[in-house]
C-alpha cells in the first residue's frame, strides 16, 4: 500500500489505475511491504505528492525519470530542425574563431606583441598603459604561457567584436522603441541571471563538441548583455535639447543618429564595451569545459588533477590579462570622456 | 512699409496636450477653461485660438510668464510640436500640411532656431557647430568653413573657431548659437528665451548685438521672453500670452500706455517707464510757439528729464528726421511716468 492510495480510491480511479499494470515490476517499497517488515511510519514522514509518490499509488501516473527522458527525447527530436537553421548562421563564427586563433598562435611572437602594443597606443594614447601591457605580455612569454594567453585573447577579441556588431544595433533599436525595450529587457535579465554552466548544456547538444562556435556562442550570449543595455541607456540619456536642435535644423533620423545621438552616447557605449570584454574573459575560462582553448584549460587541469601550481600560474596570467584588458578599455573610455568633457 | 502679407500668419491655432486632443477640442472651442479641461477630461490646454501676424523684417516678441504657452507657440512655427487645430502660414504656405520631407526642407532653409540652453553639439568645435545647418544640407566643406567663419566673426567670436563649446562662457556659447542660426541664412529666426540663461550685463550686450545685426540683416525674428524690459527693448510687435491665449498684442509703447486688462497693468507697473517710453509715444500736436528746445522723437523720456534738469514748466518741440512732428510738455511727461494715470488719461 502506498501513501496516496486513498486519493485514487476516493475518486473511483482504482480500476483505471490497476488496469494492465499488474505485470509491472515491483518497486522496492512494494517488496519490503510484501516481506511484512513494513513499519507503521509517523505522520510527518508523509511524502510530497510528487510524480514518483503518486506512481506508487497508481501505475498510470508517469514517474519523474520518464518526464526527464521525455524532455531529452523532445530536445533531440527538434535538434535536426534547429541545426538546419543554426548551422549555416553560426558557421562564420567558427571560421572567425579558428582564423583568429590561427593568427594569434602561428604568427611570430614579436609581431603579435608589436601589433597589440600598436592597438593599445591607438586606443589609449597613454604611455603608462602601454608599458603595463608590454610588461604583461613579456610576463606571459617569460613563464611560457604566451600561447594559451593569446588563445584566450583571440577568443575574447572575436566574441567582443561579435557582441558589438549585434549588441549596438539592438541597443539602438531598443532606444527607439519602448515596446521593443519591454520585450528585450526580460531576455537580457534571463541571460544575465542564468548560471553560466546552464548555457553550455543545450549548446552541447546543438553543436558537435570540438567546433569552436560552441563556446563562441556561449561567451557571446553572456557578454552581449551590457553593451546592449548601455547603448540603449546612453541614447536615451542624450540631452533632449540637443536632439531638439537637430530637429529644428532639419536633420533626418539617420543624421540625428550619426551626428548627435551616437557621439553623445559614446561614453556609455564604451563603458558597455568594457563590461562586455570583462564578461567575455570570465566566460572563456568557464567555457574551457566545452573545449574553449587558452588559460582556462590550464585552470581546469589544475582542478581536475589537483595540480595546484599549474592552476595558480594560469590564474595569475588570467588576472594580469583581466587588468590589462580593463586598463586598456578604461583608458580608451576616459580618452573619449576627456574629449567630451572638454566639450560639455 | 507695405505690410499686406505677413511673413508668418497664425490663424485659430489650438494646442491641447493629451492622448485624445482632437476629441476634446470642441469643448475648448466652446469656451472651456484650462482648469476645467484638466479636471473633466485630463487634457492640458496649451494654446487657444491664437491669431498673430508676424511681419517680414520685424522682431515679434512673444511674452508671458512660465506656463503661458510661449515656448509651445514658437515650436509650432517649425512644427517641433504638432498643432491640434489651426493654420500656420509661412510665405503663403500652410506648414501644417507639409510632408515630413518638406518639413525638413522648411526647417533647413526657411527657419533657424536659437535655444535657451544653447543646445550646441558638445563633441564638435565652435566652427563645426556654426556650420551645422550647412552640414545637414550636405554642402561642401569649403562653403561650410567660409560661411561659419564669416558669421562667427560677425558675432564677435573670431579666433575661437577651434574651441569646444564647454571652453566658452555662457554668453559666448549663445553667440555660437546665434552664429549657427545666421549661417543657416534663413529669412526667419526663432529665438526661444535665447538670453534668459545669461546674466544681466551679458544679456544687455546680446540684446544690443541682436538689434545691431537686425539693422543690417532685416530678418523676421520671433523672440520669446518672460522679461518685459527685454521685450520692450527688442519688440516691433509685442504679443502677450496668458494661459495659452493672447491677451494683448500691438506696438509695445501702445501696450505700455494702454494696458488692456489688469493682468497687463500688473505686468507693466514695475517697469522703468522713463527709460522705456519714447518721446514719440506721448507727443501732442503742435500748439505753442515758444519752445525750450528740440528733442528727437525716438529718444526716451529719461534723456529729456536730464535735459530739462527736472523743470516741469518747459515745453519741447519734438523732431523726427529733422521735421517738427509735435510738442511735449514736461507735465505730460511726468504724468506718463505714473502707470494708472497714464492709462486712464490715454484711454
Amino acid at each position: 500500500m502506498a501513501t496516496y492510495d486513498w486519493g485514487f480510491n476516493a475518486l473511483g480511479l482504482r480500476d483505471w489505475c490497476d488496469a494492465g499494470t499488474s505485470e509491472a515490476p515491483m518497486s522496492m517499497a512494494d517488496l519490503l511491504a510484501e516481506t511484512g517488515n513494513a513499519v507503521e511510519e509517523p505522520f510527518y514522514a508523509i511524502p510530497f505528492p510528487s510524480l514518483d509518490a503518486l506512481n506508487e499509488a497508481c501505475g498510470k501516473i508517469t514517474q519523474t525519470r520518464d518526464v526527464v527522458k521525455g524532455l531529452e527525447e523532445g530536445f533531440l527530436a527538434i535538434r535536426p530542425a534547429l541545426r538546419t537553421i543554426l548551422d549555416p548562421i553560426t558557421q562564420p563564427l567558427s571560421w572567425m574563431l579558428d582564423g583568429t586563433l590561427y593568427l594569434f598562435t602561428q604568427a611570430p611572437w614579436f609581431l603579435i606583441v608589436a601589433m597589440l602594443l600598436l592597438v593599445t597606443w591607438y586606443a589609449t594614447r597613454s604611455v603608462s598603459v602601454m608599458l603595463f601591457n608590454a610588461f604583461c605580455l613579456s610576463f606571459f612569454a617569460f613563464v611560457d604561457h604566451f600561447e594559451p594567453a593569446m588563445e584566450t585573447l583571440a577568443v575574447i577579441l572575436v566574441c567582443t567584436v561579435i557582441s558589438a556588431i549585434f549588441g549596438i544595433p539592438i541597443g539602438i533599436a531598443m532606444s527607439k522603441s519602448n515596446r521593443l525595450q519591454r520585450m528585450v529587457i526580460p531576455v537580457l535579465d534571463l541571460l544575465q541571471t542564468l548560471p553560466t554552466f546552464v548555457y553550455l548544456i543545450p549548446l552541447i547538444f546543438l553543436f558537435p563538441i570540438g567546433e569552436s562556435r560552441l563556446y563562441g556562442i556561449a561567451i557571446t550570449l553572456y557578454a552581449i548583455v551590457p553593451i546592449i543595455r548601455l547603448t540603449d541607456l546612453g541614447i536615451r540619456l542624450v540631452d533632449q535639447d540637443v536632439i531638439e536642435a537637430g530637429n529644428a535644423f532639419g536633420m533626418n533620423a539617420r543624421q540625428k543618429l550619426s551626428k548627435v545621438e551616437l557621439p553623445l552616447a559614446l561614453p556609455n557605449i564604451m563603458a558597455g564595451l568594457n563590461q562586455t570584454i570583462m564578461m567575455s574573459l570570465a566566460m572563456v575560462v568557464i567555457a574551457s569545459m566545452v573545449t574553449a582553448p587558452g588559460l582556462g584549460v590550464l585552470v581546469l587541469r589544475g582542478i581536475r588533477n589537483l595540480e595546484l601550481g599549474v592552476g595558480l600560474m594560469a590564474g595569475i596570467c588570467i588576472v594580469l590579462l583581466a587588468v590589462m584588458l580593463d586598463r586598456t578599455s578604461k583608458a580608451a573610455l576616459s580618452r573619449i570622456d576627456r574629449a567630451k568633457s572638454k566639450t560639455s | 512699409m507695405i505690410k499686406n502679407t505677413p511673413k508668418v500668419k497664425l490663424r485659430g491655432l489650438f494646442k491641447i496636450f493629451g492622448a485624445d486632443d482632437k476629441s476634446v477640442l470642441p469643448h475648448v472651442q466652446n469656451g472651456m477653461g484650462k482648469e476645467e479641461l484638466l479636471e473633466k477630461h485630463k487634457h492640458v490646454l496649451g494654446l487657444q485660438s491664437i491669431d498673430v501676424d508676424m511681419q517680414a523684417g520685424e522682431i515679434t516678441v512673444v511674452m508671458g510668464l512660465s506656463g503661458s504657452g510661449k515656448s509651445t507657440l514658437i515650436r509650432h512655427l517649425n512644427r517641433l510640436i504638432e498643432p491640434t487645430a489651426g493654420e500656420i502660414v509661412v510665405d503663403g504656405e500652410d506648414v501644417t500640411q507639409l510632408s515630413q520631407a518638406d518639413l525638413r526642407t522648411l526647417r533647413q532653409e526657411k527657419m533657424s532656431m536659437v535655444f535657451q540652453k544653447f543646445a550646441l553639439l558638445p563633441h564638435r568645435t565652435v566652427q563645426q557647430n556654426a556650420a551645422m545647418s550647412l552640414d545637414v544640407r550636405g554642402m561642401d566643406k569649403e562653403t561650410q568653413d567660409t560661411e561659419a567663419r564669416k558669421w562667427l566673426e560677425r558675432v564677435g567670436l573670431g579666433g575661437y573657431e577651434d574651441h569646444y563649446p564647454s571652453q566658452l562662457s555662457g554668453g559666448m556659447q549663445q553667440r555660437v548659437g546665434i552664429a549657427r542660426a545666421l549661417t543657416a541664412n534663413t529669412d526667419i529666426m526663432l529665438m526661444d528665451e535665447a538670453f534668459s540663461a545669461l546674466d544681466p550685463l551679458i544679456r544687455t550686450d546680446m540684446q544690443d548685438l541682436l538689434l545691431e545685426l537686425q539693422l543690417e540683416l532685416k530678418k523676421t525674428i520671433i523672440f520669446i521672453t518672460h522679461d518685459l524690459d527685454e521685450a520692450l527693448k527688442l519688440a516691433d510687435h509685442l504679443v502677450i500670452l496668458k494661459d495659452g491665449a493672447v491677451v494683448q498684442q500691438g506696438e509695445p509703447q501702445g501696450i505700455l500706455l494702454n494696458p488692456a486688462d489688469p493682468y497687463i497693468e500688473d505686468f507693466v507697473s514695475d517697469i522703468n517707464r522713463a527709460r522705456v517710453l519714447r518721446i514719440r509715444s506721448i507727443t501732442n500736436p503742435l500748439k505753442s510757439k515758444k519752445f525750450a528746445g528740440d528733442v528727437e522723437a525716438d529718444d526716451n523720456l529719461e534723456s529729456l528729464i536730464a535735459l530739462s534738469e527736472g523743470d516741469t514748466a518747459l515745453t519741447y518741440r519734438v523732431m523726427s528726421d529733422g521735421e517738427p512732428i509735435g510738442e511735449l510738455n514736461m507735465r505730460d511727461l511726468v504724468k506718463a511716468l505714473v502707470p494708472r494715470i497714464s492709462s486712464t488719461q490715454a484711454a
